[in-house]
């Protein structure tokens, strides 16, 4: 049985005070916050295990070896890959898009299309706009209606032979829409395109499946999932990883390397040059262990009824206008007061003990799209309260009160 | 009045009031009095970098002095430039160049000194000390 109450008592973080006001913590979208269970497997990692992995053969080195392949495998069997080697560990989703990007590199010719949606996070566009200007391939991109939602049917007249790779995000950081992935995928593979998933925001809220999905990569990071920061995952197809070129050259990537030639190693390692943030990754493997006893079942029940109140307990002040109406969403309100910048917001809410996210997100094109400088974004995560909403709902009228 | 007189006469308004929404409430009436940029000094090119929200600063010679003007979009952050303003406008470009900020910290507003915080109050101090190393350069 769930009960929020004991869940808090997990996290030492959320009974802190923060200007003398209790910490009500909403930028869960931004990152999570850790659980105990987590924090004490990266202090048991240091205390008892910290050796560098995969080349000693003394017994720490092993069994680090042993805690980290172990982390892997946790992230496979939670993603349901068919293979524990189709899981790279990064530093994040940033790296994993990154790796992909690059990648592509060398299989894009001039004239070849990539298309992205209008939901992205910078961190999703400027890869590929990177990636475009290195090849000559034309960046296209499924735009987005009044809801925040993709529009369908301009998605399906993107589509063309000449079409290389599809990427959106599964769940929007901005505004919390929820992307049909699974419709994106169908289609873009039936043009013969592969399909990036960033699964950044979704994986907080949903156990995705890849081999359902039959997506082509899936990327996602450890510290918005309970995890810590500096570690993420990249799930890639076998028959994509291996014909991706490695991103970085080092250590632990290679098979035998002489001045003449190198050859790498086979995959994972092939994309894990150097030493990897280790207890990040056992951490990462724990998170989900965390995540999972609760249940994603649990979650997002739980996760939707705080939403539906946040929803309605926000529209009855007056002049606030939610962005991002789409029925499809997760637990993200990102919202404006009529006249009032969000930073001026978000600084009072702030001096009342409440995080919230303001600006553009890191999304600007959605921002110019609602024609707004940014919102504030409070999200909200299985630990919140609905106490918590009612501070951010006086908060919010008391920031009204002394801005107009 | 020097810029020391008017930082410790700011100081003395603000110690007046007991709790962070009274001088919040004081710093967000001041923006109203802010001295206002002229729409033709509202350009991209005297928007502040590094400010969360948008700022516009314009500086002017009257005489051997400088006059700020500015605007924001955000009233905390008018409020913050119109502390700023009121000490260093119609000062001597030397002075200015050597005010201490300390008065901010004083005045209960520390949180908005640190460097990593997206309002920019230290770029705003960078950039009216930029003006006056300017303006000094030409007195020259």
């Amino acid at each position: 049985m769930f009960n929020v109450q004991d869940i808090r008592k997990d996290f030492p973080i959320l009974s802190r005070k923060v200007n003398g006001k209790p910490l009500v913590y909403f930028d869960n979208a931004a990152t999570s916050q850790t659980p105990q269970q987590v924090i004490d497997v990266i202090v048991d990692y240091y205390t008892n295990y910290n050796a560098n992995i995969h080349r000693g053969v003394h017994t720490l080195s092993q069994e680090a070896t042993d805690l980290y392949e172990q982390a892997r495998q946790k992230v496979q069997t939670h993603f349901n890959a068919k293979f524990s080697h189709e899981i790279i560990l990064t530093s994040g989703t940033t790296h994993s898009i990154n790796l992909v990007a690059n990648g592509f590199s060398s299989l894009l010719k001039k004239g070849d299309e990539i298309i992205v949606s209008a939901l992205e996070h910078h961190s999703n566009i400027v890869p590929w706009q990177m990636l475009c200007e290195r090849t000559g391939a034309v960046l296209k991109v499924i735009p987005m209606n009044e809801d925040g939602e993709l529009v369908m049917n301009d998605f399906n007249n993107l589509l063309s032979k000449n079409t290389k790779l599809v990427f959106v995000n599964h769940i929007s950081n901005a505004l919390g829409t929820i992307n049909p992935i699974a419709y994106i995928i169908e289609k873009a593979h039936q043009v013969g395109a592969a399909v990036l998933i960033d699964g950044a925001q979704a994986c907080p809220h949903i156990k995705p499946d890849v081999q359902a999905l039959d997506v082509d990569f899936y990327v996602a990071s450890a510290h918005k999932m309970c995890g810590p920061t500096g570690v993420g995952m990249l799930y890639g197809k076998e028959a994509w990883l291996n014909k991706l070129p490695p991103y970085q050259g080092g250590g632990e990537m290679i098979a035998e390397v002489t001045f003449e030639k190198t050859t790498y190693a086979g995959l994972p390692h092939k994309f894990e040059a150097g030493t990897p943030n280790i207890a990040g990754g056992v951490a990462f493997g724990a998170a989900i262990d965390y995540i999972n006893n609760i249940g994603f079942d649990t979650i997002a029940a739980y996760e939707n009824d705080l939403l539906d109140y946040a929803t309605e307990k926000l529209l009855a002040i007056e002049g606030l206008k939610i962005y991002g109406t789409s029925k499809n969403k997760t637990s993200v309100i990102s919202f404006n007061l009529e006249n009032i910048h969000p930073y001026d917001i978000g600084t009072i809410l702030d001096k009342l003990g409440i995080a919230v996210r303001t600006g553009h997100h890191c999304a600007q094109p959605i921002m110019d799209f609602y024609r707004i400088p940014g919102t504030v974004r409070a999200s909200f995560s299985f630990y919140n309260t609905k106490e918590e909403i009612d501070a951010l709902v006086e908060g919010v009228k008391k920031a009204k009160m002394m801005l107009s | 009045m020097t810029i020391e007189d008017i930082q410790n006469e700011i100081i003395d308004e603000f110690s007046m009031f007991d709790d962070w929404e009274e001088r919040y409430q004081y710093m967000i009436d001041l923006g109203k009095d802010l001295p206002l940029i002229d729409d033709q000094y509202k350009t991209e090119s005297n928007i502040i970098k590094g400010c969360q929200s948008k700022v516009w600063v314009h500086a002017e010679m009257k005489g051997d002095k400088i006059t700020f003007t500015a605007d924001s979009d955000a009233i905390i952050t008018k409020g913050i430039i119109a502390i700023l303003i009121r000490a260093f406008s119609d000062q001597h470009p030397k002075d200015i160049i050597d005010a201490n900020t300390d008065f901010i910290d004083k005045i209960g507003l520390k949180e908005h000194l640190s460097p990593t915080r997206a309002n920019g109050l230290v770029s705003m101090v960078k950039q009216l000390k930029m003006y006056a190393i300017a303006y000094q350069t030409q007195l020259n």
